[in-house]
């Protein structure tokens, strides 16, 4: 146990708790921050402009598969669609969303824009938006499209909350995601430098619960987590002398795994992973017209979601850089079943890294974890052969 | 009526004519590089017409896919491609390609190498994938056309958008070939172009008669031309004649289904390697497949083009095709087309390898059921890879939704 650890009352608890609270329990927390007047709309990715949803008075938050069975979705979705999209539409269709004002859907690939059809038909709650973004972003259309599109989706959240979104809201909550996703890479920089620092199953819970918890509060809880990590209180000593990784996917809500491959002598220390760097990569540039800033970061991203073109090589040459800034021997690409734009993909990333000597795996999941014992001798087998 | 003539049907003429037509479009794309023509590898909803017009040779890996289903072929090029590494939960029209391409196996040994490549999203985001691996492959240059998903509508932002990158598109062209597009010609290959889906749309409304006299499956061998040679005048003057078939057959009253008694409609891709199969089985039953979203995918944004500015409103129809759109949207499609051809009931392909035509079929079943009152039926399948496909499973599937059927017409006739 840490030495702080939480008490009934929760006075004297780690900063980490309210990270790991929020990444258990979304929905609880959801309908907590609900209750208390804020307003809260669902969002299915890593694309959707927070900053303008938090502008607007109300709180994004990420909307994540369910480990729950799946009864009522298998009336919409057939077998061969992927368990983020069947477990978002489960959680709506059961109520555990109904604390939601509403979602917004951005466009990434074949299955979430048919999940957004069937969200659209199958729920009622107020507030319903695409953000349809351009598929390349390479050129100036596609980056002027962008800013339409944000245009568009803020007079969606103006009409919506009835209030008009000035300029000075939006450079506010911009000053705000900056910090989180300032504060997120440092992190990560601090762990990517000494791996013993925080165990990679709490690491994932912090940007997890970035992702849910107030954002007003939460650059406040960053700054304090990072005093944390660095007064020693989550050491996981023996980290330091396993094995570098990279982990590599769409998105990853399974903290064991990051456990397991700790245990079997490897460590992650860096991702990209749409629940990972995906999230805070880059910042937004202050001194610009908010909009414009927003769509830059988004279209001008060096590791865009696979979904994206940006040109033919851009994952490979981003992933290869990223191993050897972080002196990561392997990458473990973490896909999920059924995920079209990561699985055309990983045959290319594969043969482009190892080329590089970069060795590489593929872990696959639907719903669960491969069962433990299983899951733990394929990565032994893959972290003692780098 | 029907009975006079019961017996199975006399072909349809304009068959061999087809096979003439795309052999010989297959030599001249496989001999380019003699004639010094260039070809460009496009998705089958691309906007083909300005390559037309610059005399480039448009090729089209899904047509070849389905070459490849037809034969048979696709099982064992979609193994291949999964051997090197791609999941055999993709598409496997870009399994098969993919591995033709590295193997020149399938039925015409590979397609002819591309000097450029074109894909459009309106159809999925899939091909984006696909011609990546194609750009990487050949080492060729790749024109992403990107249109916004219509949800709900087509807004403003989506038709400057679009309307841009037809600008690029045609610099693009200019670039890689060093010629300037002639506006003229341009203008004159849109003019058939909007001319052949007409004419096809029209052959395809032959079958609104009783009987029909052709099925769906019928469409789907003589779409071929819509898909690689629209904009010719080759496509035109087939469609015409095709055209002149069907009325003659409507005028001497022969329907593709001896005994038509019950009319079906079909959602999805073809499931290529059982064409004859399932219409065989059907048929079997009496059942003419007169109508289906696939066939009309070529035709259904006609409306939003002008004949006299192609260039200038080729976005629009290209952006809102069948597939780009919500599925509340495809469901009113559905329905319309349903009444229209007087349908008894609807038979869903649920294809693994189509995620943006798959997703959604529950919900239109829905809805289609609570305007329409017809039985549904879904068959699973992947469209080419025929290792996906169980026979048993199908069939009980098949007599059980038609006995619905003839249930539901007998209610009717009482």
């Amino acid at each position: 146990m840490h030495p702080a650890t939480a008490t009934e009352k929760g006075t004297f608890m780690n900063e980490l708790d309210h990270f790991q609270e929020a990444a258990k329990n979304p929905e609880g927390y959801g309908k907590n921050l609900k209750a208390s007047g804020r307003p809260v709309i669902g969002c299915l990715c890593s694309y959707a402009p927070e900053e303008l949803i938090h502008a607007a008075g109300a709180h994004p938050m990420r909307l994540f598969g369910t480990k729950e069975a799946i009864v009522n979705a298998d009336g919409h979705l057939q077998t061969y669609c992927c368990s983020l999209a069947k477990g978002v539409l489960e959680n709506t269709l059961t109520g555990r969303l109904s604390f939601l004002d509403g979602a917004v859907f951005p466009h990434t690939c074949d299955t979430i824009q048919r999940l957004s059809d069937i969200w659209r038909l199958n729920t009622d709650y107020d507030f319903f938006a695409d953000v349809v973004y351009p598929v390349k972003l390479n050129t100036q259309s596609a980056l002027d499209y962008t800013v339409d599109i944000f245009e568009r989706f803020k007079k969606n959240l103006e009409s919506w909350s009835g209030q008009s979104l000035s300029e000075a809201d939006l450079t506010r909550s911009i000053e705000i995601f900056n910090s989180i996703r300032d504060q997120l890479a440092e992190i990560y920089r601090m762990r990517s430098k000494d791996p013993a620092c925080l165990s990679g199953s709490l690491l994932s819970s912090v940007v997890k619960g970035s992702m849910i918890l107030d954002r007003d509060e939460l650059p406040e809880r960053l700054f304090r987590l990072r005093k944390e990590i660095e007064e020693g209180r989550y050491a996981v000593p023996g980290n330091e002398r396993k094995k570098r990784l990279i982990v590599a996917g769409s998105l990853c809500d399974h903290p064991d795994f990051f456990s397991i491959l700790e245990e079997s002598d490897g460590v992650v220390v860096w991702d990209d992973l749409c629940t990972g760097s995906r999230y805070f990569d880059e910042t937004v540039d202050i001194g610009v017209p908010p909009l414009e800033a927003i769509a830059r970061r988004y279209v001008e991203r060096r590791r865009p979601c696979p979904a994206k073109h940006l040109s033919n090589t851009a994952r490979g040459e981003a992933l290869a850089a990223m191993a050897e800034e972080h002196k990561a021997s392997g990458v473990i690409f973490f896909l999920l079943k059924f995920c079209d734009p990561h699985a055309f993909d990983y045959p290319y990333l594969k043969e482009y890294l190892e080329t590089r000597n970069v060795s590489v795996t593929l872990v696959e999941v639907e719903n669960q974890l491969p069962p433990e014992g299983q899951l733990k001798t394929r990565l032994e087998t893959f972290i003692h052969m780098l | 009526m029907s009975q006079t003539v019961s017996k199975t049907p006399p072909p349809i003429a304009m068959d061999e004519k087809m096979k003439e037509i795309m052999t010989n479009y297959y030599i001249e794309a496989k001999t380019a590089s003699d004639s010094g023509k260039r070809v460009a590898w496009i998705t089958s909803g691309g906007p083909v017409e300005p390559l037309i017009a610059m005399d480039i040779i448009p090729v089209y890996p899904e047509n070849h896919g389905a070459m490849i289903g037809a034969s048979k072929m696709g099982g064992s090029l979609c193994e291949q491609a999964e051997a090197m590494g791609y999941s055999g939960d993709i598409c496997s029209y870009a399994r098969a390609d993919i591995a033709s391409a590295v193997t020149c196996g399938g039925p015409i040994g590979g397609l002819p190498r591309p000097d450029m490549l074109i894909a459009c999203n309106n159809i999925c985001g899939t091909v984006i994938k696909w011609y990546e691996v194609l750009a990487r492959y050949y080492d060729a240059p790749l024109f992403i056309f990107d249109t916004p998903m219509c949800h709900t509508d087509y807004p403003e932002e989506s038709k400057r958008y679009v309307q841009r990158q037809v600008h690029e598109y045609v610099s693009f062209l200019e670039q890689v070939t060093g010629r300037k597009l002639d506006q003229d010609k341009m203008e004159e290959v849109g003019r058939l172009s909007l001319e052949a889906q007409r004419l096809w749309q029209a052959v395809l409304d032959t079958a609104t008669a009783r009987p029909s006299p052709m099925t769906a499956f019928d469409g789907f061998y003589h779409l071929a031309l819509i898909v690689t040679l629209r904009g010719t005048r080759v496509a035109v003057d087939y469609y015409r004649d095709l055209l002149a078939e069907m009325e003659d057959r409507v005028a001497k009253g022969i329907g593709a289904v001896p005994n038509e008694r019950y009319r079906l409609m079909w959602d999805n891709l073809p499931i290529w390697y059982r064409l004859k199969w399932l219409s065989k089985k059907f048929a079997a039953h009496d059942a003419a497949l007169v109508a289906d979203t696939y066939n009309t995918a070529w035709c259904r944004s006609l409306r939003y083009i002008d004949e006299n500015d192609f260039l200038g409103s080729m976005a629009e129809g290209y952006t809102r095709m069948y597939l780009n759109i919500g599925v509340d949207q495809m469901a009113d499609t559905i329905i319309e087309m349903a009444e229209k051809y007087s349908v008894d009931g609807l038979v869903m392909h649920s294809n693994r390898s189509c995620k943006p035509y798959s997703f959604g079929q529950y919900d239109i079943q829905r809805m289609v059921r609570e305007r329409l009152d017809i039985p549904c039926l879904i068959i699973e399948s992947h469209m080419i890879d025929e290792r996906s496909f169980s026979e048993a499973q199908t069939e009980t599937r098949i007599d059980a939704f038609m006995e619905l059927v003839e249930e539901k017409n007998q209610c009717k006739e009482r």
